[in-house]
């Protein structure tokens, strides 16, 4: 036995010890998927932890990823259990703390985002479930005295030569063996629990109150802080007069931090009500007179000129030029806030033995390095507590590790422990936007109606510029993020002279990725093309979408999926119409038909079909939801959201408005899965693209107004 | 000051402007009623205040002073309310941070309709906003949970 074998097994006591248990511990597999990303790891193979089984025979799964609503909670223990053989009812589940075990198998870090959990976890849950049933079984052999070959298991029982033996019993054994390197994973053909609709395991929590979230977190001696923040992006602080605000019963503490001034209190009232007379000055900076209006102008302007290229093929201005028709189309897209029922809030405690937060966080690995940073603590000291996430969308994946950063701050400054937390204006008015894009775009149709050429320029602020993702960005500058859904579309492909330019101007606004990113834009962008050049060709939406997508059997599927159990062509009440949107995100393929009517200028959305392949369905019950929530998610931006940033800030403060969808104008949504036995795709995010293009594309055949801009206006 | 809350007296002692819901959340560490907004628009702190649904966060603690406060906290022993059983049987939650006040306003609204058509779903619970998009299957649970809830009285 070499001596990383003898560590493991030390640990694997040790671990005994501390937890009266066991728990499995193997190297992680996903090489090849972290050369493929290009991304560079933050650090080898580790041995993981991913399972614990009691003496009681519960088994505890932890989670490398953050649960926001997308349902890991219970898919990731879906996973093991299909491997572990043990009792559905016996799970437990807890959030992993912050460490290199759980780094996330193809980026390298510990974080939750890009739709990516499920299929990045897909090898790795699995094993963890096999190699501690495999452990388990060789345990009872011994126990027993028969060969493994003679042990079966089932509902967290080994029977062997008539003996059962629960795994609880086996724990003590079991945690003597060396874990195996790796274990052959069931065939699909015998899953019981990978393809079987299954509710969810934080239920009871979540509909009690008893569920703790970030913002609920609550420690002996913790103050809470509200930060007055600059008032608009860039200024800094001249100077500040804490009197009136001390003055304010159950107001402790007025700091200075990096971010503004926090006032620090006995509970959220008081530190709401000192900031409120907490006189203050501030210097403009050089985004203070950023309004959104005017970039969007200039950047349609921009767009008349050729961007960087980012795809190009053949000699578009010529096939342009001899077109039979050609289509012009300006398309707009305003700065979005994600805002998350629960707005940001983070609370921290700085000891002696090293730095504590809590908080709910889609980035364990950046904010701990952050934290680190600011305490002067190795990273190992500092150790996150992983709470559930009031919604995520992207906004608490940031490299920039803003709320953690700032809370870290607060809580060093004040000397005591604080929990920060952000009032909906600060989270509405916090930065971090879904950056606003600017897309110009003109098709060339032929004589047989089909596109020949498509030239296309847009503009808009990068997300990956400036963060430790850069190094991953393509030389020329390009932000793969901003182009996601538009250079790698089925259509374009098709379209034999093509070319795509990006301008990425830079007026300072702090963006970072929202629910479905770049193809937010995109699949709007591209979606409206088709349809608009369908019409031109005098030929139906859907028919003319399978023309171009024959050599694209996936896109296909679902379209044709969707079409037929929406009953497209078949007729509809007067005053209603359809359209249809077809695009692939995050490596799944989803089609959605939209039935909408129109009163006075206000579009209604009745229906939506939606119809998706995300390769193996893991939890089906859970790809329903997140289809329905991706949807209603893209229907607040195509119906309502905007952020307008005036003289550097934004003008919306909190959901008067800055609105979002209500529960009055939630469409009946169907979601038909397409049978798949392809690798998994991604569930959270490809629901939210093609909405928008479907609603717009129903609009125009109810009204034939072409709407180009988000959110729809009539 | 002297507030009943899920049947309990608590002795309070807090300025009579503060909002209930600071009040339930930070001096009585009840962290099942929400923040969200603190202006009345997305009902994330709905709390039934002798059996109504009412905005935590702009009620002021003297408001609520000799009157029956339940939180989601107190619906049930156990998480057996009908609109809970519901919630269950239909998977509503997501990240559930809307979900209290949801269940509040469903409950709330089955105790003054019984039975309500989807017009009368759709008037009680627009002002509860899930950023998750739970909306439909709310709409299911809430006549679920008319359902569970009559036969329960039957
Ligand atoms: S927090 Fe009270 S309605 Fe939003
Ligand atoms: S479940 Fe997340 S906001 Fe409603």
């Amino acid at each position: 036995m070499n001596g990383h074998g003898s560590t493991r097994r030390t640990f694997l006591k040790t671990s005994v010890a501390a937890t009266g248990g066991l728990v499995i511990a193997f190297h992680v597999p996903g090489a090849k998927r972290l050369a493929a990303s290009g991304l560079t790891p933050a650090g080898g193979f580790a041995p993981n932890a991913f399972l614990r089984i009691g003496e009681d025979d519960t088994v505890t799964v932890l989670l490398a990823h953050s649960e926001m609503g997308q349902g890991i909670w219970t898919t990731l223990p879906m996973l093991i259990a299909e491997e572990l053989d043990c009792d559905w009812s016996s799970i437990r589940v807890e959030h992993a703390p912050a460490a290199q075990a759980y780094a996330h198998t193809a980026f390298g870090i510990q974080a939750t985002g890009g739709s990516t959990t499920t299929w990045s976890e897909f090898d790795r849950y699995r094993q963890a479930g096999a190699a501690a049933r495999s452990m388990l079984v060789q345990a009872a052999a011994q126990e027993v005295g028969v060969p493994v070959s003679e042990c079966r298991t089932g509902n967290g029982v080994v029977t062997a030569s008539g003996r059962s033996l629960r795994y609880g019993e086996l724990t003590a054994i079991a945690a003597t063996l060396t874990p195996p390197e790796s274990v052959p994973l069931r065939d699909p053909s015998e899953w019981s629990l990978i393809g079987t609709p299954t509710r969810r395991l934080d239920t009871p929590e979540k509909i009690t109150g008893r569920a703790k979230f970030g913002i609920d977190v609550q420690l002996e001696g913790m103050l809470t802080a509200v930060v007055a923040r600059a008032p608009s992006f860039g200024a800094t602080l001249k100077s500040f007069d804490a009197s009136a605000a001390r003055a304010v019963p159950g107001v402790r503490h007025v700091v200075q931090v990096p971010s503004g001034v926090a006032v620090v209190a006995d509970h959220s009232w008081a530190a709401i009500k000192g900031r409120e007379i907490l006189d203050i000055e501030w210097t403009s900076g050089p985004t203070s007179g950023v309004d959104s209006e005017e970039l969007l102008a200039e950047w349609a302007d921009l767009t008349r000129s050729p961007g960087v290229t980012a795809a190009e093929r053949g000699d578009t201005a010529d096939a342009l030029a001899g077109a039979e028709q050609t289509i012009e189309s300006l398309f707009f897209f305003p700065y979005l806030a994600h805002a998350a029922m629960e707005p940001l809030n983070c609370a921290v405690r700085i000891g002696p033995d090293g730095c504590d937060i809590w908080t709910g966080t889609q980035f364990q690995g950046p904010d701990q390095m952050a934290a680190a940073a600011i305490t002067g603590l190795d990273p190992e000291q500092v150790r996150i507590h992983t709470t559930f996430l009031g919604g995520g969308f992207g906004r608490r994946a940031n490299p920039a590790a803003d709320f953690v950063s700032e809370a870290v701050h607060v809580a060093k400054a004040a000397g005591v422990p604080v929990k920060t937390i952000w009032t909906r204006d600060d989270d509405t008015r916090g930065g971090y936007y879904r950056p606003a894009f600017v897309h110009r775009a003109r098709l060339g149709l032929g004589a047989n109606g089909m596109p020949v050429a498509w030239d296309h320029d847009m503009a808009g602020q990068s997300i990956l510029a400036g963060t430790f993702f850069e190094a991953g960005m393509p030389e020329n500058g390009v932000d793969p993020s901003s182009v996601e859904g538009l250079v790698d579309s089925p259509y374009m492909a098709e379209v034999p002279n093509h070319r795509v330019g990006v301008h990425t101007p830079d007026p300072g606004i702090p963006v970072l990725w929202w629910r479905s990113v770049g193809h937010t834009h995109t699949a709007f962008v591209v979606e409206t093309l088709i349809d608009q050049a369908a019409h031109a060709a005098g030929a139906d939406p859907v028919e003319y979408r399978r023309k171009l997508l024959a050599e694209h059997p996936r896109h296909l599927g679902v379209l044709d999926l969707a079409a037929e159990k929406a009953g497209w062509g078949s007729n509809l009440s007067a005053g209603r119409a359809r359209g249809v949107a077809v695009h692939e995100s995050f490596g799944s393929f989803v089609a959605e038909v939209a039935e909408v009517s129109v009163s006075g200028n206000e579009i209604r959305v009745h229906r939506v079909t939606a119809a998706i392949d995300c390769g193996i369905a893991v939890n089906p019950e859970a790809i329903e939801a997140q289809i329905q929530g991706g949807i209603a998610y893209g229907l607040s931006a195509t119906l309502h959201s905007e952020i307008h940033l005036k003289e550097g800030a934004a003008r919306e403060s909190n959901f008067d408005d800055y609105k979002v969808l209500r529960l009055a104008e939630m469409p009946d949504v169907d979601v038909h899965i397409v049978p798949s036995t392809d690798p998994p795709g991604g569930v959270g995010e490809p629901g939210t693209p093609p909405i928008a293009p479907a609603v717009a594309n129903a609009v125009f055949a109810l009204t034939g107004q072409r709407l180009t801009e988000l959110p729809l206006k009539l | 000051m002297k507030l009943t809350v899920n049947g309990i007296d608590h002795d309070v002692d807090a300025p009579p402007e503060m909002p209930l819901l600071w009040v339930l959340r930070d001096l009585l560490g009840m962290t099942g009623t929400k923040y969200g907004c603190g202006i009345a628009q997305c009902g994330a702190c709905t709390v039934h205040i002798d059996g109504k649904q009412q905005r935590s966060c702009v009620t002021p603690v003297s408001a609520a002073e000799g009157r029956r406060v339940t939180t989601i906290e107190g619906l049930s022993e156990d998480g057996s309310h009908p609109v809970q059983r519901a919630w269950a049987e239909l998977d509503v939650v997501q990240c559930g941070y809307c979900q209290s006040g949801q269940i509040m306003a469903a409950a709330a609204l089955l105790a003054e309709a019984p039975e309500p058509d989807d017009a009368a779903i759709d008037m009680a619970m627009n002002g509860v906003i899930c950023r998750c998009g739970t909306y439909q299957r709310i709409r299911a649970a809430v006549h679920r949970a008319a359902e569970l809830d009559g036969r329960r009285s039957r």
